[in-house]
């Protein structure tokens, strides 16, 4: 799930001296959604305002977790199905990628490569021939990519 | 399956270890220098990829062969798509349509 190696990050994170092993260390989903879609109002310390979000969240993570866990102790019921819930928030993801109506051939390169491992490896060994496959595709057709400004 | 403490341990561990090789590696990879174009390129792109192949890799398990088809999985998700086309909030498709999926393995498709 971690793929936030992209140079967005890369960029925030220049010059943030002695508080970036800890942005890095806890670099999760939501601060980097956050830290890419905001930049700290006039006046306010760049370094402190990437710091509290990144230990706000950090924070909310340990705590919520740990409320679930004691939930799920206490409380039982059928949970057959629940697992559902990561597929439908990858789900949704899509959708919401799908329509911001850029970068679709991406996501079909995605689900083609893997769907066609799948078949092919087998549904415990077809997750690193997809990533090979996603790679060596989008890398011949940078250019062609890079020209329809996808 | 019940693990052993050891079990839990080691697992706990490993993920631990992946996850903070996988988050610094790009910043030891590429330091403090002006940017990599095909790393900025990949950058544009991958997360659109991976959304693909992280749906793929959660329906690995669907068996399209024998009964229920994958029935509850299309289901569940023509839900999803068509609540979040109308209503566009996230929390709304992602709870309701895991309680459709719920509702059909537990009761419709035993």
């Amino acid at each position: 799930m971690d793929c936030y190696c992209t140079d967005i990050h890369l960029d925030k994170y220049r010059g943030t001296g002695k508080f970036k092993p800890y942005l890095i260390f806890g670099l999760c989903d939501e601060t980097f959604s956050i830290i890419c879609s905001t930049n700290p109002p006039e006046g306010v310390n760049r370094n402190w305002f990437l710091f509290f979000i990144t230990l706000l969240n950090h924070g909310y993570w340990v705590l919520v977790s740990a409320i679930g866990g004691l939930l799920g102790y206490m409380v039982s019921f059928n949970t057959k199905g629940l697992d559902f819930v990561l597929t439908a928030l990858f789900v949704v993801i899509f959708i919401g990628q799908w329509q911001s109506q850029e970068k679709r051939k991406p996501a079909i390169i995605g689900v083609a490569c893997s769907a066609l491992c799948l078949a092919i490896f087998g549904q415990s060994n077809f997750i690193i021939p997809s990533m090979i496959a996603i790679l060596t595709i989008l890398t011949v057709s940078r250019k062609r990519m890079t020209s329809e400004g996808v | 399956m019940a693990l052993t403490p050891t079990q839990t341990f080691a697992i706990i561990a490993m993920v631990t270890l992946g996850t903070v090789i996988t988050r610094f590696l790009p910043f030891i990879l590429f330091p403090d220098k002006k940017s990599n174009p095909y790393i900025t390129y990949l950058g544009s792109v991958l997360p659109y990829s991976a959304i693909g192949l992280l749906v793929v890799y959660c329906l690995k398990s669907v068996n399209l062969m024998n009964s229920p088809f994958g029935l509850p999985e299309a289901s569940a998700i023509s839900f999803i798509a068509v609540l979040h086309y109308w209503k566009s909030n996230a929390l709304l498709s992602i709870g309701a349509g895991t309680i459709v999926y719920m509702v059909l393995v537990q009761f419709v498709f035993i």
